[in-house]
């Protein structure tokens, strides 16, 4: 009863109208946007998937039941999945579930990594070009358009062929394919705010542009660009596989899912699962970060905010 | 026609779910409209532009709707098929919105705007639905209706479109017109000339006119009787003219807290709201 | 004496658009001015040249005079700051009253921040209870409020009204008008107010331009506006349409007799 009670006013407190602090408003206002997205159940399952990817890459040798480099050669090429090996093994007598298990910590460094260094560059060549206007604008915006004219495998083939394969390369080649249409949404999202009073309002208190753009445009960009970053994560996800499956990402013997997917090709019609059960990973981690993005969509949309 | 009421209205009542419960916007709204000018007013928040649209049915699909009565000449609207409530919106029953930018088709000349409207209500041949539509737009003041009528919306003035979206309610002679605020977004001077044109062709042509607003010196200047709404409720109908002797202390109030030309009254009165009006 | 605020000849032009046409006012230290008109007339245009928002073509600025130039500069900002019209678009979405308040003493590095905040957000009529919450948990009335906070915290000698109430109902209204008019005369501020509504403007204002197609028609004191002594034709309709609706009798007769 006291239990209750005591979870209702600390519910009350987060919902309250009349916030006492600033701390108090910011979660509050977190309190509202969690709120919103755990009603989407679609989103939580993304959530949970991702959760679980996040939970299996910082316990992988704990959860690994064989070495992921190490396999056993003579008496366990190729097994189908069996109580000792869940997955099966490859044809060089690795044990592919710690293979999978070990490979989420790649997926994970991709992701991420093509994250952080894509999305500020997209913010701020966006946010800039969108509040600058003039030349500066048409500058950045068309080198934006000379990257966004090449497909992205294609470009990003081209940049790992000229730096040498290899996970890091990969990385950057990703990055340097997937900001320019960052940038194009920031600088819609710049556009449409541009104008607007409470712009014009802290212009009129002698604020400097720089300080414009990143006090108050960029943190009005910044939920659009979450749920595109994490709506696109599943595309890089698939394109790091696919420089895996062509050689031209991770090298073995790192367990990358795209490259043992290339690896396990030879065998796909007599052992399918040294293919299907990397493919079946990239589905599901793919999905999960798809269903969460769109839940954030939802949840971050500032239009549906006013509530 | 029945009673001699265009539309009767009894204990309407508009709610809306939301996710903390529900919201009822109107809550029991009752009145009788004859071939008359009705005026609705209240501030934002009343339930007066609900109240416009429900009896339209334009009420946003996850809004519930309820009246004990509900009938347009005799007619319960709420029990009526969905095509015949259709066939009746924009024939027999128009309205006008406050801008006309978001309710013209930016895409569709204005001619052949009005000329879909009444082709869609009426069986006529394009040269005569051209014609009509020509006249029309002469009779709402349009000085060169030929020119016009080519038009795209995003091509003619404030004051224009809203005659040319008058002129589009019109094309099909309904008998009731709901217009919400229709003159908001006018310039005084073009507000009193669109005014005009449909105070007078309510007069010629014997309809019903329901005109909400927030203005309520706009209203009594205009209307025969005014309805004021406050909080989803009709707290008081009166006769335009004797508005001047309004009972309840929220048409007063409101009446006397707007700026007048030559009154030197510093500070203006304010409303003291009292809770129990929404009651 | 030097009026606080004179326009000389001042003229906008947006591509190839003259939204203003060689306009002039003065504004005394301590006055109310006014400028009306309906919309395209110039009067918001007049008062973003002033605020420096708008391209100014020629003509000159003064302020305590002192020639305005291109750039303003902090000291100006200081001095001069505008109420908008829209209390729904002139507040950013995502802060909060206190962070809204906060971001004119960061700019200007003014140190007694927490004390400034809570004296303007009592002045305004709002209190500590406001201080923490986004704009999305204000009434419009409460919005517009804050906005004026924001304007006077820091201190300045001009205050620039678009149409500060216009996108209020009518109750809210008054309460604005008169929260404007006590801070005027407590901070003895000098407004130049812009309204589409004679009835306010002659409110609050002592003197008023009348505006139409980016030229001024016609400048004078409320008293006489009020007194219909007003000299030019437009002035005269302006006055005569905020009267309301005046059903002409040939028309009401026509319909009477119809009855």
């Amino acid at each position: 009863m006291s239990m209750t009670g005591q979870a209702m006013t600390r519910r009350e407190w987060l919902l309250s109208e009349r916030p006492a602090s600033r701390m108090q408003a910011r979660l509050g206002r977190a309190y509202v946007t969690w709120r919103r997205f755990s009603a989407n159940r679609l989103a939580m399952v993304g959530l949970f998937i991702i959760v679980a990817l996040l939970v299996v890459a910082a316990l992988a040798d704990v959860l690994a039941t064989h070495s992921p480099y190490i396999g056993d050669l003579k008496n366990a090429r190729l097994l189908p999945p069996s109580a000792d090996h869940w997955f099966g093994t490859d044809d060089l007598g690795r044990d592919i579930y710690t293979r999978i298990v070990h490979g989420s910590r790649l997926t994970l460094f991709v992701v991420v990594l093509v994250a952080i260094i894509a999305a500020p560059v997209g913010l701020a060549v966006g946010t800039v070009a969108g509040y600058a206007g003039g030349w500066v604008d048409a500058v950045l915006m068309r080198v934006t358009d000379i990257f966004l004219a090449f497909p992205k495998l294609v470009l990003a083939l081209a940049f790992v062929a000229a730096l040498g394969p290899g996970i890091e390369n990969a990385v950057l080649a990703i990055a340097i394919t997937s900001w320019p249409p960052y940038a194009r949404i920031a600088r819609a999202e710049t556009l449409t705010v541009r104008n607007s009073d409470f712009i014009k309002a802290v212009e009129l208190m002698g604020a400097s542009p720089f300080r414009i753009v990143l006090r108050h445009i960029m943190p009005l960009c910044l939920s659009s660009l979450i749920v595109r970053v994490t709506l696109d994560m599943a595309g890089i996800i698939l394109t790091a596989a696919g420089l895996g499956f062509l050689g031209l990402g991770a090298q073995p013997p790192l367990p990358e899912w795209g490259a043992m997917i290339a690896s396990g090709r030879r065998f796909i019609l007599d052992q399918w699962w040294v293919a299907g059960a990397p493919g079946f990973a990239i589905l599901v981690v793919s999905l999960g970060f798809n269903l969460l993005g769109d839940g954030l969509r939802d949840a971050l949309d500032p239009r549906s905010g006013d509530q | 026609m029945s009673g001699g009421n265009l539309l009767e209205v009894e204990d309407l009542r508009v709610t809306f779910p939301t996710r903390t419960g529900k919201i009822e916007a109107v809550r029991g709204v009752s009145f009788a409209l004859g071939r008359e000018r009705l005026g609705i007013v209240g501030e934002s928040g009343s339930g007066k532009s609900q109240t416009g649209r429900a009896i339209m049915g334009l009420t946003p699909p996850q809004a519930e709707v309820s009246a004990q009565k509900l009938a347009f000449d005799g007619r319960d609207l709420l029990s009526l098929p969905a095509r015949e409530r259709r066939a009746l919106r924009g024939g027999r029953v128009a309205m006008i919105l406050q801008d006309p930018k978001y309710s013209l088709d930016p895409v569709m000349t204005i001619g052949r705007q009005i000329v879909e409207t009444l082709r869609t209500h009426e069986k006529v041949s394009k040269a005569e639905a051209r014609e009509r539509a020509l006249d029309m737009l002469a009779a709402v003041q349009i000085r060169d209706p030929k020119r016009v009528f080519d038009l795209h919306p995003h091509e003619v003035s404030g004051g224009m479109g809203q005659r040319a979206m008058i002129a589009m309610m019109l094309i099909a002679n309904p008998e009731l017109m709901i217009a919400d605020e229709p003159t908001s977004a006018l310039d005084v001077t073009v507000q009193l000339d669109v005014l005009a044109i449909l105070d007078r062709l309510v007069a010629e042509r014997g309809m019903g006119l329901i005109f909400i607003s927030h203005d309520l010196r706009l209203v009594s200047s205009f209307c025969d009787r005014v309805v004021v709404m406050y909080a989803g409720k009709v707290v008081e109908q009166l006769k335009a003219s004797e508005l001047s002797q309004a009972q309840h202390p929220y048409t007063r109030g409101l009446l006397d807290c707007m700026p007048k030309i030559g009154a030197d009254r510093h500070p203006l009165p304010v409303l003291q709201r009292q809770a129990e009006w929404a009651l | 004496m030097t009026p606080a605020l004179a326009v000389t000849d001042l003229e906008v032009v947006f591509d190839r658009f003259r939204a203003l046409k060689g306009v002039s006012i003065t504004v005394q230290p301590g006055e109310s001015f006014g400028l009306v008109g309906e919309s395209g007339s110039g009067k918001s245009t007049l008062l973003r040249a002033v605020a420096g928002l708008a391209p100014v073509a020629s003509g000159t600025i003064t302020l305590d005079g002192k020639p305005l130039g291109r750039r303003r500069d902090k000291a100006f900002y200081a001095k001069v700051q505008m109420v908008f019209q829209d209390p729904y678009g002139s507040l950013h979405p995502r802060q909060t009253v206190d962070r809204l308040l906060q971001e004119p003493l960061a700019v200007h590095g003014i140190g007694d921040g927490e004390k400034r905040i809570q004296r303007a957000l009592d002045e305004v009529g709002l209190g500590a209870g406001f201080r923490f919450r986004y704009s999305h948990q204000l009434s419009g009335g409460q919005r517009q409020r804050v906005a004026i906070a924001r304007a006077l915290i820091l201190e300045p000698s001009i205050l620039l009204l678009d149409e500060p109430t216009s996108a209020l109902d009518a109750s809210v209204q008054a309460e604005v008008l008169n929260l404007l008019e006590q801070v005027r005369r407590d901070r003895a501020l000098t407004f130049l107010m812009v309204s589409h509504d004679l009835a306010v403007v002659t409110h609050m204002c002592g003197r008023l331009a009348v505006m139409q197609n980016g030229e001024v028609v016609e400048t004078l004191a409320s008293p006489d506006l009020a007194a219909h002594r007003v000299e030019k034709d437009y002035t005269k309709r302006l006055l005569n349409a905020s009267g309301g609706f005046v059903r002409d009798d040939d028309s009401s007769a026509r319909s009477a007799h119809e009855a």
